[in-house]
């Protein structure tokens, strides 16, 4: 027993007394007693180094925010980061409900004692279903790199070939995740992962070279859109017929918030979907806030691959409201440990309540406009930004929220240009230099519904102004 | 017997919001583009093959009225807002110091990718964090990236396979040796990353023998997977010739710190000889675990196993913290960007108010009240503790079993953590599978609970095995005073039932003709 003097407020029965009535409820002399199990040697020998206990909250509090105003945020500066993880506005009402005890704090009661929370997940996945226009939507896994890995795999095992072609032009992050899931190649059942090229002059896809790699080896062909960098993939229905015509999957990665004015990919022929759904309502968190989504047609084949949750409607014994309860539960890692499908454990599934908050805020007409807004202001930036001397926007004209800036003509590199920036408080767009050698000296520039005009001519004259 | 406080859930019949609204209702408006930005980029700016055509069929509803419903949903999760003992998860406190904190733009309005000059202070946590379950485990270094503790078992299994290809030994290193009661996920990210599966059948003694073991290790093991103590709140004291005897055969040994809290400032995993270890952030470290996270995987390892490990790594220059992406032997990544940033500040703020005291003495008490619990239990008949002949008091948790009680009454775990909830008492754990004991049930006081709180638990036990004796179908159709009645389990494994969004539901239930996409 420590010589803890005060009672600690996160524990009960540190007040004095209570340890010790417990042991003499269960004879037990000493707490060292307790821990009879643990042979002596196996005791730690090096005793605990921490920093001193900041056991008030009032030193806590201090210490937390002193670190934290350590960091310079994309509030306190004008950011265009994205690739991933994008700033959009988070509605007030969103953070109220994640921020709920209830929901916060929970494991994992009945379907009973949950009802509420299992109901905000199936309105999660129903809402983001009307939104795909598909009938399946699983609950969200760790991210979208982590969604492609899964959703690859599950093209694998349907099909039982060991290949996935994706864009030449994917983004590193998401690969590494996906060629992590698909396997070293020593290993049998390893997934090779193959580039399709890419049209210079639009970054789409090359039809050519796609038809030509699709062999009867390939499980799935993996596109999004909007693309890593920006692009629309207008032959998207093309795609998704010479996918099928060589009886491979049609894994189509897509960016929720586009969804007001982009067409549903269960519009063009998706298999199977997959997402972020940091979009939907969560901050950026430092990329604590990222989520993936799976979702893709309501056939018995694709359900019975899914690793994770499925939340189902369910009747109840009454007569009263619906209940909502787990779909094929026994296929998960869960149930069938090794034999499972992937494997699933805690996840993302706050974010997946966050969603269904900000879908039903937003509405059709809220999806349309935030699209409107993001697609105008974004080409009104690169419109601007293409007007300084030494830029070129890359594809301007075909793309959402994200476009690639190329500063090859400034003489300047992007490392050198983001730090003059950020002298003036703006953070420039990802570096792309070093990432896909073949685009120069080109950064990755975000424009949401967060940036307005004034803010997109603030960069403009900005970088004028650093580039004399 | 005293009288048991009375509960009744929220209730509201709650609509499904796709059912609320009317044409035209909005909750969240955005600005037109401005003018200037309109003329500048006119409009049909989607490609018309892209151009969406339908509307999608969400609901329009005010703001008010998305706040009002979603606060219902959430009065209707009891969500550990009554007592959960909610064994294996290690039900905590979660400090609203450190949520409130995590919300401030500092951190919730940061992107991943900001140059590190303007993430000193988020960076400076991480590490102090790092150093703080440094001292826990002996391990040299810890990554975040993991979004779970199963997805910290995957990097393990992902660490592992980077360390033998770098040998040349990927194609002769195929085994994962673990027991039959680890964790699922340990034999299922095992699985998943590759590796054949070799599951150690337990003894009597509730832990699998060296002889099954040193039969099992081989030329062909990578690595063992272990917890311990287990779930039934048993501490195998062999484990450290379990390590001698998997380090002879060449594998690498991982222990799943899932179980940390009855032993946390006690054991030191690289003193017993372990390579790597995980905790779980969002359990033994105080971070919310958000009905099923945002949760972390804490995974730490040894000098030798780092070179291995998923990038990026925070690490302590002189000063100045910075993130090292530059590890060519890396894994690569098991998920995007750093990890969940937020859980681990509110895992560093749990540290800090704990200090290394108030970790042992919480170590110390979730110990005690388990042992309280024990006792406790075992005087309610029909009730009977896992592992009978372990005599020695079981360390933070223990498995239970209802076998008696169900054999006389028909009454089983399931109608038990259904009943508990009319109490409002949160439905209780009962076991991952395979199930070694019948109709098992798995309770932890962890130090967050009082001993009224566990006393009051107790009673409650009490009372529903007294009803299972005196009135069974009092239990078996419960819950009766829960938002929603027990479900029919039909639709779930029927492919023209099983209703996974609202558009499916009105399709085959309602026969509602939208179509599901193109075929």
């Amino acid at each position: 027993m420590t010589s803890q003097t005060r009672a600690h407020p996160w524990m009960a029965n540190s007040a004095p007394g209570a340890v010790q009535a417990m042991l003499d409820e269960i004879g037990a002399a000493s707490v060292a007693e307790v821990f009879e199990q643990i042979p002596k040697d196996h005791f730690r020998k090096t005793p605990l180094d921490l920093p001193p206990a900041l056991d008030s909250e009032v030193a806590l509090r201090r210490d937390l925010v002193t670190k934290l105003k350590r960091n310079s945020d994309c509030e306190a500066n004008l950011s265009f980061l994205g690739a991933g993880v994008w700033q959009h506005h988070v509605p007030a009402v969103v953070d109220e409900i994640v921020g709920r005890t209830e929901f916060a704090t929970n494991v994992w009661g009945s379907y009973q004692s949950d009802h509420g929370r299992n109901q905000a997940w199936f309105e999660f996945s129903s809402q983001l279903g009307a939104l795909l226009n598909l009938d399946v939507v699983q609950l969200p896994v760790y991210s979208w790199g982590c969604a492609n890995g899964h959703a690859v795999r599950m093209a694998a095992r349907m099909t039982g070939r060991n290949k996935v072609l994706v864009s030449a032009l994917s983004d590193p992050e998401r690969l590494s995740v996906l060629r992590t899931y698909c396997q070293p190649s020593e290993m049998d059942s390893h997934i090779e992962v193959v580039s399709v090229a890419t049209d210079p002059t639009s970054g789409r896809l090359d039809l050519g070279d796609l038809a030509a790699k699709l062999g009867d080896d390939v499980a799935a062909v993996y596109f999004e859109n909007p693309a890593y960098l920006g692009t629309i993939e207008t032959e998207s229905a093309e795609i998704a017929r010479l996918a099928r015509a060589a009886g491979a999957e049609t894994i189509v990665g897509v960016d929720p918030v586009s969804l007001g004015v982009m067409t549903a990919p269960g519009d063009y022929g998706a298999d199977i979907v997959t997402g972020p759904v940091q979009p939907l309502g969560v901050h950026m968190h430092c990329g604590g806030g990222v989520g993936g989504f799976i979702a893709s047609r309501d056939e018995a084949r694709y359900v019975h691959e899914y690793n994770g949750f499925l939340v189902s409607v369910a009747e109840t014994v009454q007569d009263g409201p619906l209940g909502f309860g787990l779909a094929c539960p026994h296929q998960n890692s869960y149930g069938s440990r090794e034999h499972g499908k992937d494997w699933t454990g805690n996840s993302t599934y706050l974010w997946a309540i966050a969603g269904a908050v900000y879908m039903s805020l937003l509405g059709p007409d809220g999806f349309r406009e935030l699209g409107e807004l993001i697609v105008a202001r974004a080409r009104y930036a690169a419109k601007l930004l293409g007007a300084v001397p030494g830029v070129r926007i890359v594809w301007p004209d075909t793309t959402f929220k994200e476009f690639v800036v190329n500063f090859d003509d400034t003489g300047e590199t992007v490392e050198d240009i983001n730090a003059s920036l950020r002298k003036h408080k703006i953070f420039g767009g990802i570096d792309l230099s070093n990432q896909i050698p073949s685009l120069g000296k080109s950064a990755l520039y975000c424009v949401t519904e967060v940036h307005t005009a004034a803010d997109i001519r603030r960069l403009a004259d900005t970088l004028k102004e650093v580039l004399k | 017997m005293t009288r048991l406080p009375e509960f009744h859930a929220a209730k509201w019949d709650e609509p499904l919001v796709m059912e609320m609204g009317r044409p035209g209702g909005r909750g969240q408006l955005f600005p037109a583009p401005e003018p200037e930005v309109a003329e500048a980029v006119g409009t049909g700016l989607i490609p018309a093959a892209m151009a969406r055509k339908d509307r999608p069929e969400l609901p329009e509803i005010t703001e008010f009225e998305a706040q009002r419903h979603y606060l219902h949903l959430s009065q209707m999760t009891l969500g550990m807002m009554g007592i959960s003992l909610f064994g294996t998860c290690t039900m905590k406190y979660n400090s609203k110091t450190a949520e409130y904190a995590t919300l401030r733009p500092e951190l919730a309005e940061v992107h991943p990718y900001q140059h590190p000059d303007t993430l000193q202070g988020v960076l400076e946590i991480i590490h102090d964090f790092d150093v703080i379950l440094r001292s826990l485990s002996g391990m040299d270094q810890f990554i975040f990236q993991a979004g779970g503790g199963a997805d910290a078992a995957y990097t393990m299994a992902t660490v592992a396979r980077a360390y033998w290809a770098d040998r040349g030994l990927l194609g002769q290193r195929t085994e994962m040796v673990t027991s039959v009661q680890a964790h699922p996920c340990n034999p299922a990210t095992a699985a998943a990353a590759g590796f054949t599966v070799v599951n150690l059948p337990l003894e009597d003694n509730g832990y699998p023998s060296l002889d099954a073991l040193k039969a099992a290790v081989s030329d062909k093991t990578a690595l063992i997977m272990i917890n311990n103590p287990d779930d039934m709140g048993i501490y195998n004291p062999e484990i450290k010739e379990w390590v001698r005897i998997a380090k002879e055969a060449g594998a690498l040994c991982f222990y799943d710190h899932a179980n940390f809290n009855g032993v946390m400032g006690k054991l030191c995993a690289r003193e017993l000889g372990f390579d790597a270890c995980m905790f779980m952030l969002h359990k033994t470290f105080g971070a919310p675990k958000g009905g099923g996270g945002p949760a972390v995987g804490a995974f730490g390892c040894s000098d030798e196993l780092a070179p291995y490990l998923p990038c990026p790594v925070v690490v302590k220059n002189g000063d100045r913290y910075e993130l090292d992406d530059d590890r060519p032997k890396s894994a690569g990544k098991v998920r995007e960007y750093w990890g969940n940033v937020p859980q681990v500040v509110k895992a560093y703020a749990w540290a800090r108010a704990m200090g290394a005291e108030g970790i042992e003495l919480a170590s110390d008490i979730s110990v005690v009240a388990n042992n309280y619990m024990d006792k406790k239990l075992a005087e309610i008949p029909g009730l009977a503790i896992s592992n009978p002949d372990v005599t020695q008091r079981r360390m933070e948790m223990t498995r239970w079993s209802l076998g008696p009680l169900t054999e006389e009454t028909g009454v089983g775990t399931a109608d038990f953590a259904n009943r508990m909830a009319d109490y409002g008492i949160d439905p209780w754990w009962m076991s991952h599978e395979p199930w070694i004991v019948p109709e098992p049930f798995t309770p932890e006081a962890g130090e967050l609970w009082s001993k009224e709180d566990i006393d009051h638990w107790i009673a409650v036990v009490a009372q529903i095995a007294q009803e299972a004796r005196e009135n069974p179908e009092l239990v078996k159709t419960a819950p009766h005073n829960q938002p929603v009645a027990q479900l029919k389990g039909d639709a779930f494994e029927d492919p023209e039932k099983w209703a996974m969004t609202w558009r499916a539901y009105k399709r085959k239930v309602a026969g509602d003709t939208a179509t599901q996409g193109v075929a």
